[in-house]
């Protein structure tokens, strides 16, 4: 390539090559696909989000729908609900998952992919399958399955669902039952990624089993904590099956989350424009909350 | 045996080391139990009387055991085992094409120096991070009330034909296949076809299985799209029936759960033969990603 004559590199850079051409023949149907399906919804929710929608001639409104929504109580209660069901759910469920990683951990790999599947299993059940037995556990006749319990430990009965008092709760319970499995899987990967001479220094200098987990493998998988972390957040705050199919985010909107205000306003109250102003709001919220939680772990992450 | 270090071996005492690992086995089995508690209530009530009395509700396990609630959940509507054909149709169809065009798309992004890759790579990067929330609304308007495809295999199929996410999975692990490898066959004559119906995708059989059971699983299991394209019952998949169930009538308790065991069984069989790649793909996203 040593020729120097610039006609042909002019031409050369405006000519695609056998690359170029073999590179878009293979990405054509899925960016066919991506810029029907998600592009240009996405552009479309944002044009949305300042529009009237009507199905004949929308009207340009500005930020209006973005103003309704701050002025709306109801909002403000739907984030604050989404906010509380994330900070009981998420941390929760790493606990749990991680203290039953560390459980697995000293079994035969085989014992350990049996226990895997047992705590996965729940997870692929269908969103409308588990919430249709759930509804019945929380059923709020005293023959209700969980009343049942509670009669057994002598503690008064329940209108699990159809009390503000429970009923969140009952969600973020059911949640909490249902939702370990990928986080186990995920974390017991790292934990047997850990290099095994650190535990050897370590028994080497008498340290206990809690020290062992507390200055070992806490920081060594803070990073897949992180990425837990992260993704449940986001997961979270976009929850919106439960309680569609539970509650239908009552009673007296006690289990509105913002996802499923989103799904109202659009498909029940047909303000089209009000729920992707609403759901723009939601994207920006999720990105900043990544970004700030990568910002505030990622400084001392180690790879 | 990494991380094992974190247990002492016990080696002077062995009996404490079993004795430890048997209550640890204890906790776990209990926990498990608890877990899987709901789905196992499922299934044995399924197998209740289908007409529900204040005597025979809510018991573990049924009063007497048939098969007439699954009857009962047929006859309820007549579509209803065309729910489960529809669902099987579409999860297929989603498949097939995923596997194909994702995994074509992946392995230009990969393996192609083409201009504007990473341009357009990072665009699908930045789409997977979008909730489906804001793209619903626009889509739902584009394909119901624009297109006027309600009901149709063609609403239900094509907006899930090519998932991002299953773009950036292939070619996160087309990356990983050694360049020279591809080189070599270009030399001998090989074509970019060529290369990744011959190499490429017998290398790849893991990650495109683990492609093929999340996408199925994902597609079989949604529920908010197909209810929002379908009202004629003909065209519901078997989870939008079972909701339609659900309010049909409270005291049919034991067919509910004859319904929902049904929408499950498809996944918990998949689940028992091919457990070991259900497991993988939960970490091939995670660890790469």
């Amino acid at each position: 390539m040593m020729k120097s004559q610039t006609g042909i590199q002019s031409r050369r850079r405006f000519r695609l090559t056998d690359d170029d051409l073999w590179g878009y023949a293979f990405i054509l149907i899925a960016m066919i696909a991506f810029g029907v399906f998600t592009l240009y919804p996405v552009i479309s929710a944002v044009e949305t989000s300042f529009l009237k929608y009507k199905p004949f001639g929308s009207e340009f409104i500005g930020l209006k729908n973005y103003q309704d929504t701050f002025s709306s109580s109801l909002f403000y209660k739907t984030v604050l609900n989404t906010l509380e069901y994330t900070v009981v759910v998420v941390p929760l469920s790493l606990l749990m998952a991680f203290a039953i990683s560390i459980m697995i951990l000293p079994f035969s790999k085989k014992t350990q992919s049996v226990f895997k599947s047992m705590y996965y299993l729940p997870g692929i059940a269908s969103g409308v399958a588990l919430s249709v037995v759930w509804l019945w556990i929380y059923d709020s006749s005293p023959t209700g399955l969980m009343n049942q319990v509670f009669t057994f430990l002598h503690l008064p009965t329940q209108n699990w669902l159809s009390s503000s008092k429970t009923s969140m709760i009952s969600l973020m319970f059911m949640a909490l039952m249902s939702g370990q499995g990928s986080n186990i899987i995920i974390y017991i990967a790292a934990l047997l990624g850990i290099d095994n001479s650190y535990f050897e220094a370590a028994e080497l200098d008498g340290a206990t089993f809690m020290q062992k987990v507390r200055y070992i493998v806490f920081p060594l998988v803070k990073p897949t904590t992180l990425f837990l972390l992260v993704t449940g957040v986001i997961g979270s705050f976009q929850v919106f099956m439960n309680a569609f199919m539970m509650t239908g985010g009552g009673p007296d909107n006690s289990t509105t989350m913002i996802g499923l205000l989103i799904y109202k306003n659009a498909f029940e109250y047909s303000k089209y424009g009000l729920a992707c102003a609403q759901a723009i709001l939601l994207a920006i919220v999720i990105a900043i909350i990544s970004l700030v939680q990568f910002k505030m772990m990622g400084v001392d992450v180690e790879y | 045996m990494s991380a094992m270090g974190l247990y002492s071996e016990h080696r002077n005492h062995p009996w404490v080391k079993h004795l430890r690992n048997a209550l640890i086995a204890l906790i776990l089995i209990f926990l498990a139990a608890l877990a899987l508690f709901p789905i196992f209530y499922m299934v044995t009530s399924s197998f209740g009387p289908a007409i529900a009395t204040a005597g025979n509700m809510r018991t573990i396990f049924p009063s007497s055991w048939s098969l007439d609630s699954y009857r009962a959940f047929f006859d309820f509507n007549i579509y209803a085992k065309r729910w489960i054909l529809n669902s099987f149709i579409i999860s297929f169809s989603t498949v097939v094409g995923n596997v194909i065009f994702a995994s074509m798309a992946g392995y230009a992004f990969a393996k192609i120096p083409f201009k504007g890759s990473k341009w357009l790579f990072g665009m699908i990067l930045v789409a997977m991070m979008i909730p489906y929330q804001v793209t619903q609304v626009p889509l739902y308007i584009l394909v119901v009330k624009q297109f006027k495809m309600s009901n149709t295999y063609a609403a239900l199929i094509l907006p899930g034909i090519v998932s991002s996410y299953n773009v950036f999975l292939a070619k996160q692990f087309f990356t990983s296949i050694p360049t020279p490898l591809l080189e070599s066959a270009k030399l001998d004559g090989c074509s970019h076809p060529g290369i990744f119906v011959k190499i490429v995708m017998p290398l790849s059989k893991t990650v495109l299985a683990v492609m093929a059971i999340n996408t199925f699983m994902s597609t079989w299991n949604t529920f908010f799209w197909p209810f929002l394209v379908t009202s004629k019952d003909y065209m519901f998949t078997i989870q939008v029936g079972l909701k339609t169930f659900k309010f049909a009538n409270e005291t049919l308790f034991a067919p509910m759960m004859a319904g929902a065991t049904l929408s499950a069984l498809p996944m918990f069989i998949l689940f028992f033969a091919l457990q070991k790649y259900f497991l993988e793909g939960v970490t091939i996203g995670a660890v790469k990603g």
